[in-house]
């Protein structure tokens, strides 16, 4: 039997409703929040690979490239920003983060 | 074909399964770990896709950099995870209701992809002959998406200069070299010669 190109679209979709899944049960805790985006990210970049290996166009392994550069930034200044809200607060409860009364 | 079908299987459900073990573990730092092992495995089906480039792209900047910090992260702050997972298996009803909705979306709507969108005749991930994968985008990238590329490193130039600027503390009270005030001194400013009558000793 043959892997064809509906075999890693599963593999993606089943993926990104894991991460959204994850933000669903976890939504106090930031840190399982931001590995949950990182999942929904890695599953939306299996989607571009796998397009373009069987389109044969290069072009979508380029923008997964940017989709990993972008992910990277983002856990970064994410994982800043729960740092100093952490010496701020004294904890990292998504229910802590209620200042601004949104 | 059918080694490539076991390791495609071995992979997806690795990946799959350490997907469910991120967000199902109780401590923080085996979520990271598992996070490790999903993109590991998610790297392997680049591997597999013919793309390996970005696998061991995916291998250095996630294994190597985001999950590390990651780590770092749930490792230095002082937090009760078992506070913060009170009340979560409330949403877990509609949350696994809402997801599996999705998946099954999901899936119906890949399948039609696969099977008649623009995809649908492929062959697949076929060997491009002498141009490997690392060239073919290397061609691309720094050509018609050079402007692009540099876009990138900004972007990742911002992040690094927000991410100091945030965790950045100035504490009050600490004794700092200053370069300034010390490649400035004079031996004039600095020194001063007395003459000391012998046994008066010196004042001050």
């Amino acid at each position: 039997m043959t892997i064809g190109l509906d075999h890693y679209l599963t593999v993606a979709a089943i993926l990104f409703t894991i991460g959204v899944l994850g933000i669903f049960v976890n939504r106090r805790n930031v840190i399982v929040i931001l590995m949950s985006i990182e999942l929904i990210l890695l599953a939306v970049n299996i989607n571009l690979v796998s397009f373009s290996v069987f389109l044969h166009d290069v072009v979508g392994q380029i923008y997964a490239l940017f989709v990993l550069t972008v992910a990277a930034a983002e856990a970064a200044v994410g994982l800043a920003i729960l740092v100093t809200f952490f010496r701020w607060r004294g904890g990292i409860g998504v229910d802590d983060a209620s200042v601004m009364r949104g | 074909m059918a080694l490539q079908a076991i390791a495609f299987y071995l992979l997806a459900a690795t990946t799959v399964v350490a997907g469910l073990a991120v967000i199902s573990a109780k401590n923080p730092v085996h979520s990271v770990l598992f996070l490790i092992t999903a993109f590991f495995s998610a790297a392997g089906l680049f591997v597999l896709l013919g793309a390996e480039f970005l696998a061991m792209i995916l291998v250095v900047v996630y294994v190597g950099a985001v999950a590390v910090l990651f780590l770092f992260v749930v490792m230095m702050l002082d937090v009760d995870f078992a506070a913060l997972r009170q009340g979560s298996v409330r949403y877990l009803p509609i949350g696994a209701m809402v997801a599996g909705l999705l998946t099954v979306e999901m899936i119906l709507v890949a399948v039609s992809v696969a099977h008649n969108g623009a995809a649908a005749g492929s062959t697949g991930p076929t060997p491009t002959g002498s141009v490997t994968n690392a060239e073919a985008i290397g061609r691309v990238l720094y050509t018609d998406y050079a402007y692009f590329f540099q876009i990138a490193g900004l972007v990742l130039l911002v992040a690094m200069i927000g991410a100091i600027v945030l965790t950045l503390k100035h504490r009050v009270g600490v004794k700092r070299q200053d370069v300034g005030r010390q490649t400035a001194r004079t031996p004039a400013s600095g020194m001063r010669i007395v003459t000391i009558k012998s046994g008066e000793g010196i004042d001050e």
